[in-house]
């Protein structure tokens, strides 16, 4: 338990908290959830994050959840599955498989092997382990915040400086972070009761742990970043430390100057033509997207930091790299 | 090449698919918009959508019904609607707790059902519960027969696949077989199973906690008079979605990973044996207009033009552009071989992001034109 205290969450009011802390400081916490709508880019914000902390000396784990492999793949790597594989220097990544994470619990709280072998055999087992609302959520995080450990309960287990999660996709809400209060209040006694709650304080606890959200400057993602972060706030007790805009296009063109590349388009044709309208396009959607940042930032408390669209066919590893340098 | 007109011709249900973030809701609605206009009384049944295309349908107040969206909404647009367009929001909880009451045998069954925590949590919170009511609804407009077509935008799921899983996840969930058994306060399961279940349960028990336990008991004894309602109502909605008059769409974007998961996605439906109709990719970058031959010389002819700092940024910028737009079509093409299919329906990334009427009937061209149409539409933005 060291890294954690065993102490209370330290709730500061929005006034207090210091709102524009550097990169650095958030990078120094040992956990940092990735959250967002679905399409929005976390893995490579996720990867990113990974990539600049181990350049700068840290290391570091990404997790995908839920069996997904988003991560390995944007290092075109073949699959990493439930294994902590490296990357590159300082940097690892694993795919958690609540299947797999309720195993390892077990194999953690049971010392008995008869018994153990006799749990693993046993079909009910995880049918009340799938039955049950929740555990597979609940004993996702209890990997997550076995990984984030100084002193790990997996044998021979990695020492991490930093884990960074790259959360499901939020259609329901901020269910994920979430499960632990949940279970902790469904199960009220004994000691997943117990565990819960520490889960819950890890989650909570602002000193070491981050949630950084990604958005994209379009209309149905700024409205949902604002009530990811307020019901993150409300329901869970945590605030966001950064919201970073995904995929905003330059500003390569002056009002002006669009209105001049219209006229043009609009005497020529064949490829003077299309190179006029494609600029004239280029023109509005960044001003649309300019827009949608300003309500991004009247409609979040956190700091919002910007990231660039990458005029690129596909978004692997370089991409990542390109965006961990000019991650703010 | 079809237009969603031919493709829906004929149908009664028209189930949008794929993952999050590629603008299903949005084609989900311009879908039912053009039907409409072509004088079907049409549904459409949503899940969360942007607010501001919500308040523009007229939504902001919606429960658990359809209501009527105003033809004049339309109208200001240059849309016609010759018949009807209704919508309504989804409202998973609701439509789970009025199943539950029209499956009890009585009152209190219901009101122990409704009243159980792990019902209220799986209700609201399990994931699975979304899609499970969105098919539940389907069925239940369906049987209605008010309606000429029903589209469903289906919910946001990590993966496309969820969807179809979801509803026989959570029935045999609801039916809890094998685990209602160990569930009887008698110990007989103990006996039956033997040593590995009740060490199985008794572990269980540790971990959890006894109270959870005896909930998930009471939850699987309220539910013990309705599991056949259930799982009847679960074939009769797996019937439909496979009959020939109902129409997966799947939708998804040209970047290489939503390209592939349509590809994982029509590969499942297939395999199910559902009835597929076509793939709408949207924010397309479409390529320019053919160069005749004088793309080479456009630095020149445009530094002549516009000077050597403005011709030099448009010249970078549309560069740019048609590399994306030849990624787009490069995964367009691997797409349609993939599937198959002909019936690839590319909508393009449109200056502005779409979330109100005047960008649904924006899309709707494109959505509604024959291939040349289309080809002629997007001729206008390079």
């Amino acid at each position: 338990m060291r890294g954690y205290s065993h102490g209370h969450p330290v709730f500061l009011p929005p006034t207090e908290i210091a709102r524009n802390h550097p990169l650095t400081e958030f990078l120094d916490k040992r956990l940092l959830f990735v959250t967002g709508k679905g399409g929005v880019g976390k893995t490579t914000v996720a990867v990113a994050l990974g990539l600049r902390a181990a350049a700068e000396g840290r290391r570091t784990i990404v997790c995908e959840v839920a069996a997904q492999e988003n991560a390995s793949r944007t290092f075109g790597h073949a699959e990493v599955g439930f294994h902590e594989v490296e990357m590159r220097e300082n940097l690892w990544s694993i795919s958690i498989d609540p299947d797999e994470s309720m195993r390892e619990y077990v194999l953690l709280q049971l010392k008995v092997r008869a018994m153990r072998d006799m749990l693993f055999r046993s079909r009910i087992f995880s049918y009340l382990a799938a039955a049950t609302p929740g555990l597979k959520e609940l004993v996702t995080i209890g990997k997550i915040w076995e990984l984030a450990q100084l002193d790990r309960k997996v044998k021979s287990g990695r020492k991490y400086d930093l884990v960074i999660v790259d959360a499901p996709a939020t259609g329901h809400g901020v269910g994920f972070l979430q499960t632990p209060r949940t279970f902790a209040s469904i199960a009220r006694v004994g000691p997943i009761h117990s565990q819960a709650q520490q889960l819950d304080r890890l989650i909570t606890d602002r000193e070491h742990t981050g949630v950084a959200i990604v958005s994209l400057p379009e209309e149905m993602p700024v409205n949902e970043s604002a009530a990811l972060e307020r019901d993150l706030r409300e329901e869970v007790g945590v605030a966001v430390d950064r919201v970073y805009m995904n995929a905003l296009y330059p500003e390569r063109f002056s009002g002006e100057e669009s209105e001049r590349l219209a006229e043009l388009a609009a005497g020529e044709d064949g490829a003077v033509r299309a190179a006029a309208r494609a600029a004239v396009s280029e023109h509005e959607r960044a001003r649309s997207q300019r827009a949608q940042l300003a309500r991004l930032r009247r409609r979040v408390e956190a700091p919002v930091k910007t990231l660039p669209f990458l005029f690129e066919p596909e978004l692997g590893v370089d991409g990542a790299e390109q965006l961990a340098r000019r991650l703010g | 090449m079809p237009s969603v007109g031919e493709i829906l011709d004929g149908k009664r249900i028209c189930i949008c698919a794929g993952s999050g973030g590629v603008g299903k809701t949005t084609t989900s609605a311009a879908i039912a918009a053009g039907m409409a206009a072509r004088g079907l009384r049409v549904c459409v049944l949503t899940i969360d959508p942007a607010k501001r295309l919500a308040d523009s349908l007229g939504l902001e107040e919606l429960g658990n019904e359809a209501r009527q969206v105003d033809p004049a909404l339309f109208a200001e647009q240059g849309v016609e609607i010759k018949g009807e367009l209704w919508a309504m929001m989804l409202d998973a909880k609701a439509t789970f707790d009025e199943l539950v009451a029209r499956q009890a045998p009585d009152e209190e069954a219901r009101d122990r059902v409704l009243g159980n925590r792990i019902y209220q949590q799986i209700s609201s919170a399990l994931a699975g519960s979304q899609e499970y009511m969105a098919m539940e609804k389907l069925f239940e407009l369906h049987t209605e027969d008010r309606f000429d077509l029903l589209v469903l935008d289906t919910p946001p799921t990590r993966n496309a696949l969820d969807f179809l899983d979801a509803p026989k996840r959570l029935t045999q969930f609801i039916e809890g077989r094998s685990l209602r058994v160990f569930m009887k306060p008698t110990g007989f399961a103990a006996k039956v199973a033997g040593r590995g279940a009740s060490v199985a349960l008794s572990v269980f028990k540790r971990i959890v906690g006894f109270d959870l336990i005896a909930d998930l008991a009471e939850f699987f004894n309220a539910f013990s008079g309705m599991v056949d309602g259930f799982q009847a109502r679960a074939r009769r909605v797996n019937s439909l979605l496979a009959d020939h008059r109902t129409c997966f769409l799947v939708v998804c974007g040209p970047q290489g990973e939503p390209v592939d998961e349509a590809v994982y996605f029509h590969r499942k439906l297939v395999e199910a044996k559902l009835p597929f109709g076509g793939v709408i990719v949207n924010k397309v970058h479409y390529p320019a207009e053919r160069l005749r031959g004088d793309g080479a010389d456009l630095p020149a002819v445009l530094a002549e033009r516009l000077g050597e700092d403005l011709g030099g940024r448009v010249c970078e910028n549309f560069a740019d552009y048609q590399a994306l737009a030849e990624r787009d079509s490069r995964n367009i093409d691997r797409l349609a071989g993939e599937l198959r299919t002909q019936a690839v329906i590319r909508v393009p990334h449109l200056d502005e992001d779409v979330h109100d009427l005047a960008g649904l009937a924006e899309i709707n061209r494109y959505l509604f034109a024959s291939a040349e149409q289309r080809e002629a539409l997007a001729a206008g933005r390079a």
